[in-house]
């Protein structure tokens, strides 16, 4: 066993191993894509809401369904813009913040993107041409130009989460004598692990956006504002976020197993499993202080039911693993714990909005439940976040599991990107601020009844 | 033709895409900025809303094209180069960033002070984003960017090449916007905001070829190898830029603005290879190669092959967005 004072010299041995450029580095990643992340998920989740509201509206000739789609349409324009720019952020990130990576598996991981790029090419091409065909096009031909924008932005999402899955299992390559080689590149494309990771984030989306849009007009109802435009608002979205939440986690468990022969070092962070315990307990809560798991409230067995699939089969523990390859397992932990948190919430709030209205109780009628459905979006964003902290943080210190350490992978730039985590938190900030000045600015212009917004470019010209 | 030749000459096209569709969306922000006071400037900025509103996303793409083939083919020189000329990049892509962003909220701002706030943090930064695009050019062409990534942070793009390669980028920018909006104004009848854009044109075509042919005796010095290639393989393709330019100039002296976009797109299309086949076969000048920058050949042919799904899934809608907005009912003034 290693003492406390050769664990605290080994800890300091590595933070000095550490370039000064990588904890700015990281924290700059973790700033693009957790934003950027977000705004995804309406690249991914809002155009097949879009699409089933127009078509409601064409379908029932109804004005109430129309007009939702028209506007969501252009909160859709104002997200994509954002989306799209700090998306090309991270592609310059990619080089800019992980030359070791790129240049040594850019030409390993690349196709992935190439097949997003197309995707996120087709989306934009399509969004265009549905944004400016309102009242331009015959209605039948206009709905179908938003089915290849809901179609791309699975298929983008795919490619992306192929990558990431990727870095998570790698394969495809060989490396011989330092060099890589036999390059595969299909294989990294449909690596076996992608499906799965790819499902989760997917359905994650659905959460995110349909809480969110839901949780909009659920607002409105609270503040009285209870007609047939706020309660469709209100349904088509609540309806996909609840198909997802109670899928989701079905899909998080199946994507959880195996993870002890994947990545043992990860799922003894999410477990806090500081030693292996057989059988495992399922911690709630806790935090590792030296070595010790503290204030953590500890369900028997059930670590090893839901981890392992088995009654007493233990959860592999931290201290099956070398030092030097743990990751930061707090933050990890909690993080996981925070998504499955969310998580069960949602999916249990869903089941019994769904179960009451059954019994012909409509929880739309209770101002808890409103309240509840308001604050359902910003929730499921924390839990996409947490869950995006849980996988990457828990690879660490690897940003390609096993082969190539994070610290390989930055740039040599030393202390001075603290600046740029400076410059691009104030701009990130600016651009929510702008965000949100803007949508809310729409909100209250559609609520006085101004159907079209044209923006003001002179004191009186105004379009 | 070589597999990685080919490859190259795929991330090229995504190069000559994105500073013609790209660079004309640019170029309308130079316009933008200085079309005077808001009473004054509002027909033109209207305009420049409502003839690149529905397709700068797309165009915008052609850069995450290029970024992409080139880190997945030639991957060591993208580290490289991104590693070496990190400032203009980010410079360049704080630019991007402000731009786009300030773009779509322009366009739902609800007072002219917003909209005034978002219409010069775009227009700033439609001219910022080619200048230090170019003087990234600028650096991989003069032989500024070593393999292992070490160049110096400031003289790779604080030098002649690279500063003309930003001025021309922000001209030719300007020049192509030029003639895409006189043409967009005189089709949707604004008669008198043609004939304005079309004396502005006209003065930034001047100026801007006067720059582009100005920056090759510099480059003899500055950049040997390309101003080599300039005057020896690339030279028809400098005759072509100058003729092309030439003729747009006259187009639109004599007000045949449709025939101008043509000649237009012909001359910047011109300068641009003009560079890519002046610095032939180096991926980065007097450093590496295109045949041995290439990456591993399995995904060098993955690549053609996503680059083929683009030609036939990605150019017939495209080409039916551009369509759509050269049409009469496009052409109607939005809401």
């Amino acid at each position: 066993m290693l003492t406390p004072d050769v664990v605290t010299a080994l800890t300091h041995l590595v933070t000095e191993a550490e370039p000064a450029g990588l904890m700015p580095a990281r924290q700059q990643m973790a700033l693009s894509l957790g934003w950027h992340i977000v705004l995804a998920c309406f690249g991914v989740a809002f155009p097949a809401m879009i699409f089933v509201m127009h078509l409601r509206g064409l379908r029932r000739n109804d004005p109430v369904a129309l007009g939702l789609a028209k506007r969501w349409a252009k909160v859709s324009a104002v997200l994509f813009a954002i989306g799209a720019v700090s998306g090309t952020v991270l592609s310059f990130e990619m080089g800019l913040l992980w030359p070791g990576l790129m240049g040594t598996y850019g030409d390993v991981l690349g196709l992935p993107f190439a097949f997003e790029g197309l995707a996120f090419f087709l989306e934009a091409i399509f969004l265009g041409i549905y944004l400016y065909g309102w009242g331009r096009m015959p209605g039948r031909q206009h709905v179908l130009m938003v089915l290849p924008m809901a179609v791309t932005g699975i298929i983008g999402a795919y490619c992306v989460l192929a990558v990431n899955a990727w870095m998570n299992v790698p394969t495809g390559f060989r490396v011989v004598d330092g060099e890589v080689t036999d390059v595969q590149p299909w294989q990294v494309l449909f690596n076996p692990h992608a499906f799965l990771q790819f499902a989760h984030m997917w359905v994650g989306a659905y959460m995110l956006v349909g809480f969110s849009i839901a949780g909009v007009y659920a607002v409105g109802m609270l503040r009285g504002r209870r007609d047939a435009h706020h309660r469709l608002g209100f349904m088509v979205p609540f309806v996909f976020a609840s198909v997802a939440a109670v899928t989701q986690p079905f899909v998080g468990h199946v994507l959880g197993f195996g993870l002890d022969e994947r990545q043992p070092a990860k799922l003894a962070a999410f477990e806090l499993a500081e030693t292996t315990e057989s059988p495992s307990p399922l911690r709630l809560g806790g935090v590792l202080v030296d070595g010790e798991v503290k204030w953590s409230i500890d369900i028997p067995r059930l670590g090893s039911l839901i981890a392992m699939n088995s009654p007493d089969k233990p959860v592999p523990g931290l201290d099956t693993i070398p030092e030097e390859d743990h990751p930061p397992v707090n933050l990890t932990h909690l993080a996981f714990q925070t998504m499955v948190g969310i998580g069960t919430l949602l999916a249990a709030a869903v089941v019994l909005f769904w179960f009451q209205r059954r019994r012909g109780r409509d929880l739309l009628e209770k101002r808890w439940f409103l309240r509840f459905a308001a604050v359902a979006g910003p929730l499921a964003v924390i839990a996409l976040e947490a869950g995006w902290v849980a996988t990457e943080v828990g690879r660490q210190p690897w940003i390609v599991y096993d082969v190539m350490r994070t610290t390989d992978a930055v740039g040599d730039y030393t202390a001075s990107l603290w600046w740029l985590l400076g410059i691009s938190t104030v701009v990130y900030t600016a651009m929510t601020v702008g965000a949100v000045v803007v949508l809310r600015s729409m909100a209250r212009r559609w609520r006085a009844g101004d159907a079209d917004l044209p923006s003001p470019y002179a004191p009186e010209v105004s379009s | 033709m070589t597999l990685e030749l080919a490859v190259a000459a795929a991330l090229f096209v995504g190069v000559i895409a994105y500073a013609v569709l790209g660079g004309a969306d640019f170029g309308s922000g130079f316009f933008d900025l200085t079309a005077g006071s808001s009473r004054r400037g509002a027909e033109l900025r209207t305009l420049v809303d409502h003839s690149i509103g529905p397709v700068w996303e797309a165009n915008h793409v052609w850069l995450i094209y290029v970024l992409v083939i080139w880190w997945t083919g030639f991957p060591e020189s993208f580290a490289a180069a991104m590693s070496t000329l990190v400032l203009p990049l980010l410079f360049a892509l704080l630019g991007i960033v402000l731009r786009g962003a300030s773009f779509a909220f322009r366009k739902y701002a609800a007072t002219l002070a917003q909209a005034r706030l978002f219409g010069i943090v775009f227009a700033t930064s439609s001219i910022i984003t080619p200048f230090f695009l170019g003087t990234v050019a600028g650096g991989i062409a003069s032989g500024r960017v070593p393999l292992d990534g070490a160049g110096d942070r400031w003289s790779s793009w604080l030098n002649p090449t690279s500063l003309f390669g930003g001025v021309i980028a922000v001209g030719t920018c300007a020049f192509l916007a030029g003639t895409f909006l006189v043409a967009d104004a005189r089709r949707s009848g604004q008669d008198r905001l043609a004939e304005e854009l079309r004396v502005r044109a006209l003065g930034v075509g001047a100026a801007t070829g006067a720059i582009v042919f100005a920056a090759l005796v510099p480059l003899d010095h500055d950049a040997p190898t390309l101003a080599a290639g300039l005057e020896g393989r690339a030279a028809p393709l400098v005759v072509l830029a100058g003729l092309a330019g030439g003729a747009t100039m006259v187009l639109l002296w004599t007000r045949r603005y449709a025939v101008a976009r043509v000649t237009a797109v012909l001359a910047v299309a011109a300068v641009v290879s003009g560079w890519g086949v002046g610095q032939y076969p180096w991926l980065l000048v007097d450093e590496v190669s295109i045949a041995d920058a290439a990456g591993a050949t399995a995904t060098l042919q993955g690549l053609l092959v996503a680059v083929g799904l683009a030609v036939v899934v990605v150019v017939p809608p495209l080409a039916y967005l551009f369509r759509l907005t050269q049409s009469e009912e496009w052409s109607r003034p939005d809401h």
